[in-house]
């Protein structure tokens, strides 16, 4: 089991930063990678246990089921269901914190794992630095001031 | 019940300010609400449950305790025990993460607590804004400065005393040396005093082969910070270390922060220089090897000594019966002036008989034995049952292995760097709380430049010095 953690600041408030990611069908709308995306059986994108079906950029198809959602704490998670990546018992946090001094946000990303021993390394620079921190650089321009 | 939520983005990496805040006691230093600030009884200001006692700027007095630090998790909470402010139940938790994204640093920094009704608002503002986001404010500050010294110096004249080879006390000559800048986590301090233990003559002889000369000798020194690239460490700075690598005898030197400790004012540089080596000795012997309990039987070889005089002060005040070997009469009347209440003249380490008369036919509880070979057997027999034998040298010669089950004894045979490496704070800190209180009494009898630093030592060899000897550059 890896543990991959990126953190960053979003200059926005928390209000607005959450209002966008949120919305588990919204990757589209802010990452650089997503092409499209669905929620499988018609459900709404913040039932709990939906299924989240994206096609990247690439041509990759990924599907994600949300495993928690807090408005409250500006957290969700969500697991790993299919995907072209070569991870088993993937499990992502996203959580927004409010930084009182500037009125901007705490943004923080982590996974945890299972992978070959080998793609330890490489997978933990992709999904750290290709999806997490390239997502946040984008999040940035989508909803910064 | 208020509960207030501020935090901020310090840039700069999670280590230097955790460095910084996981220290109870720091925030005078870098907080500009906090004036002087104590923890009580001399505890280390990492440990949970010290209390520090400070007054903020505008008079008031507050009694703090640390509740929960986690290194792990960068969390520090503590509440407030007495105030003289109307502040009711108060309980705070800083919390640092890791920002990846350019290696900031994300504070968090929250409480809840009472205060009379009507007042919520002034103390949201006091609490929030006048501690904690100042707070942010004057940290950031203050790492900015640390890490950015004023006039940082490529090269400093430095000289030093070094051992040119192994042997008598001529090889020591000055030179000059290279002083270079400090990288990152180290300082550059300028010397003011230097302390001479008998170790420094092993060292330079050859007998513990701690150098490759040509090379500065030198265990324990004190001085003033030149440059910092160090959390928590300024320039100006007066501080003081011990158990280093050799290299003590110098004008300046650049040497790892977390080696150091910073001087309380009440202790001057000259006490730190003669004092932090052979205190924190004493300090390891009667509170970590052993913990000295009132009525407990000291026995204390070479009570005269530098290291014995010590423990014959502390362990008098810890309450214990201090029983001492001595080689002649006067330092018999010398170790009995610093809490030694039986002094045993003795040359032909033939204690024992008197050890147990003094102490009622029991033995002495624990040994202080610096002599090894030669005082084995009486030793043994001096030995209370169940009784503590602490080798902490053996200048007689090495002990040969020992059958202390006839008493269910036990032996330890510490080194100090071995306690400093994980406790040098908690250490040095009581042993100056010791001194300012009266307990130790440090006693600088000898005083000599630093480049007479060989004439220092064949008096120290020839015995015609007593009491703590100092190099001053």
């Amino acid at each position: 089991m890896i543990k991959v953690y990126t953190s960053s600041v979003i200059d926005a408030p928390a209000d607005a930063v959450w209002a966008q990611v949120r919305d588990f069908n919204g990757l589209p709308q802010w990452t650089p990678f997503v092409a499209e995306s669905r929620i499988e059986e018609g459900q709404p994108a913040d039932r709990i246990g939906c299924v989240r079906n994206f096609r990247l950029r690439d041509g990759g198809v990924i599907r994600e089921r949300l495993l928690t959602l807090s408005d409250f704490d500006y957290q969700c998670s969500y697991s790993i269901l299919e995907s072209p990546l070569g991870v088993e018992n993937y499990v992502a946090t996203l959580k927004l914190t409010p930084v009182t001094e500037g009125n901007r946000t705490f943004a923080e990303w982590w996974a945890e794992f299972d992978c070959a021993p080998e793609r330890e390394q490489a997978l933990a620079e992709q999904i750290g630095q290709g999806v997490f921190q390239a997502a946040f650089d984008s999040l940035k321009k989508v909803v910064g001031r | 019940m208020i509960r207030l939520r501020r935090s901020a983005v310090i840039d700069a990496p999670i280590e230097r300010v955790w460095a910084v805040l996981r220290d109870f006691n720091s925030h005078s230093a870098w907080h500009p609400a906090v004036g002087p600030s104590e923890i009580e009884n001399g505890e280390p200001s990492d440990q949970v449950g010290c209390v520090r006692n400070f007054t903020l700027k505008d008079g008031n007095q507050i009694r703090e305790q640390l509740l929960a630090l986690s290194d792990r998790d960068h969390v520090s909470t503590y509440c407030i025990l007495d105030a003289t402010l109307p502040m009711r139940n108060y309980v705070a938790t800083v919390q640092l993460k890791r920002v990846t994204d350019g290696d900031r640093t994300f504070w968090h920094w929250e409480s809840t607590f009472d205060v009379p009704r009507g007042r919520e608002r002034e103390f949201d503002q006091l609490v929030g804004g006048e501690v904690y986001e100042a707070g942010f404010t004057a940290l950031a500050a203050y790492l900015r400065r640390d890490g950015r010294p004023v006039s940082r110096l490529a090269a400093v004249d430095s000289q030093g005393v070094v051992a040119t080879s192994f042997g008598g006390p001529e090889v020591l000559q000055l030179r000059r040396l290279d002083s270079p800048a400090p990288k990152s986590g180290e300082v550059r301090l300028r010397q003011t005093a230097i302390g001479v233990n008998y170790i420094d003559v092993y060292i330079r002889k050859g007998l513990y082969r701690m150098i490759e000369p040509p090379a500065p000798i030198g265990m324990e020194a004190a001085g003033v910070v030149l440059e910092s690239d160090a959390p928590g460490v300024r320039p100006g700075d007066r501080v003081a270390y011990a158990c280093t690598p050799p290299g003590g005898y110098v004008t300046v030197r650049t040497l790892p922060a977390d080696q150091l400790v910073l001087l309380p004012d009440h202790v001057s540089e000259e006490t730190a220089a003669a004092l932090m080596l052979k205190g924190m000795t004493a300090e390891y012997l009667l509170h970590r090897t052993y913990r000295v309990k009132p009525g407990d039987t000291v026995l204390v070889h070479a009570a005269a000594g530098g290291v014995g005089l010590l423990l014959c002060q502390w362990a008098s005040a810890l309450g214990a019966r201090v029983i001492g070997t001595v080689s002649s009469e006067a330092k018999a009347e010398l170790a009995r002036a610093n809490g030694c209440e039986h002094p045993i003249v003795t040359r032909s380490y033939s204690f024992a008989e008197k050890t147990k008369q003094a102490s009622g036919g029991r033995g002495a509880d624990v040994i202080y034995d610096g002599l090894g070979h030669d005082a084995a057997q009486e030793n043994l027999e001096a030995l209370a049952m169940r009784g503590h034998w602490v080798s902490y040298g053996q200048a007689t010669g090495a002990l040969e292995p020992l059958n202390l089950s006839g008493k269910s004894g036990t032996l330890s045979q510490p080194v100090l760097f071995h306690y400093t490496q994980d406790h040098l704070q908690q250490m040095a800190g009581r042993v100056f709380t010791a001194a300012r209180d009266g307990i130790l009494k440090p006693n600088v009898r000898h005083r000599y430049p630093l480049a007479a630093a060989a004439n220092a030592h064949r008096d120290l060899e020839a015995r015609r010095t007593s009491g703590q000897i100092v190099l001053l550059p």
